[in-house]
């Protein structure tokens, strides 16, 4: 009878410990990426980068991402509906980190899309449409290409502003930044400088909301 | 007399394995702990090492409350297999073992040092200690307890 309450209480002790330990770990880990991330500001942001909502807000959503990545696509409308519950107060930058084959391309066109004012537009319709041009994780812009349809895009000034050496620089610079953000996945997000450090809505929310509250 | 000889012998008996069974929850508990919170990722030898502490701490856990003594049987093999690749293990650390004996993928070397407590302890120094105070104490038990 005491032996099993001795094993038992080492058992419960075990894993005790090792939720405390695990809890202090990542809260000082969490700290340190903030410290580190803080130092890294200037790649957060680039003047070319597309931005929406007021030019006063004080708290930024930076989210690196990718337009043939799915988990972008559903978090979009996530991401709108929070700038839209703070309306105001928060602004949105977008990057590019386009991981899949021919994503660059796709990348390219949105790009040229904000030539003629349409960028977001653009990227609404090609995240609603994204069954029709991806296939096998491999975007195929041929196909985006037929759903453009409708926009308002003039097509051929598309097709040619679409080729232009300072989009492929822009991507570069993208792909550099995210590489010095430690950014690998999308959607990658940065709330006033500071990492979501572990993915999630819930999280996205969480961050954006202290961030707004640390501001007012 | 002679019947508290046996309880006496019993209780040790006891205590030895549970003494063990700790030692195997702390190596299972702290090697989740590398791995899951700080992400070390175990390399191929660290995962041998792993395969053979694992079973010891449900092991262990049944021998304490078994009326018979026979867990030594089946838990002294798997401590001194893990004590064999923990050394091994600690030889290609400290360089015994040329790099070209190694039996790792290119992606993550067993060889490449990530963890030193105090500036000496490596994760392979704990695995030797882990598993040669079990297999001492299995001696002992067996010496002492088995008949």
């Amino acid at each position: 009878m005491k032996k099993n309450t001795i094993v038992i209480a080492s058992g419960i002790l075990f894993v005790v410990l090792f939720s405390v330990a695990a809890t202090v770990y990542n809260s000082q880990k969490n700290s340190d990426i903030n410290n580190a991330f803080l130092e890294k500001a200037e790649y957060l942001e680039r003047d070319y980068s597309p931005r929406k909502g007021l030019p006063d807000a004080k708290v930024t959503i930076v989210e690196f991402f990718d337009p043939a990545c799915g988990t972008c696509s559903a978090f979009h409308p996530f991401v709108k509906q929070l700038m839209k519950e703070n309306r105001g107060k928060v602004n949105l930058v977008l990057r590019y980190l386009p991981l899949h084959n021919g994503s660059d391309v796709i990348v390219s066109i949105l790009e040229a899309s904000r030539l003629q004012n349409r960028f977001w537009q653009t990227l609404e319709r090609a995240y609603d449409r994204r069954d029709t041009w991806i296939v096998n994780h491999t975007a195929l812009p041929d196909r985006l290409w037929m759903q453009l349809e409708g926009l308002g895009l003039d097509l051929e000034r598309l097709k040619v502003d679409m080729q232009s050496v300072e989009i492929s620089r822009r991507i570069q610079q993208d792909l550099a930044d995210a590489q010095e953000l430690e950014v690998r996945k999308t959607p990658g997000f940065f709330v006033n400088g500071k990492p979501l450090i572990n993915f999630g809505d819930k999280q996205l929310r969480q961050l954006v909301e202290s961030e707004v509250r640390a501001q007012e | 007399m002679s019947q508290d000889k046996i309880k006496t012998a019993g209780q040790e008996a006891w205590v030895l394995i549970f003494i063990c069974w700790l030692i195997a929850m702390a190596a299972l508990f702290g090697s989740l702990f590398m791995s899951e919170v700080m992400g070390l990722k175990p390399c191929v030898l660290c995962w041998y090492q792993r395969i053979f502490i694992y079973p010891l701490a449900v092991l262990f856990l049944v021998g304490m409350f078994s009326p018979d003594r026979s867990v030594i049987r089946y838990t002294l093999p798997l401590a001194v297999i893990g004590l064999g690749f923990a050394i091994y293990h600690h030889l290609l650390y400290s360089g015994f073992i040329p790099e070209s004996m190694q039996p790792c993928g290119e992606d993550l070397s067993c060889a490449e040092i990530n963890l030193e407590l105090m500036g000496f302890i490596t994760i392979p120094m704990l695995s030797i200690f882990s598993y040669s105070v079990i297999v001492l104490l299995l001696l002992i038990f067996r010496k002492r307890c088995y008949p």
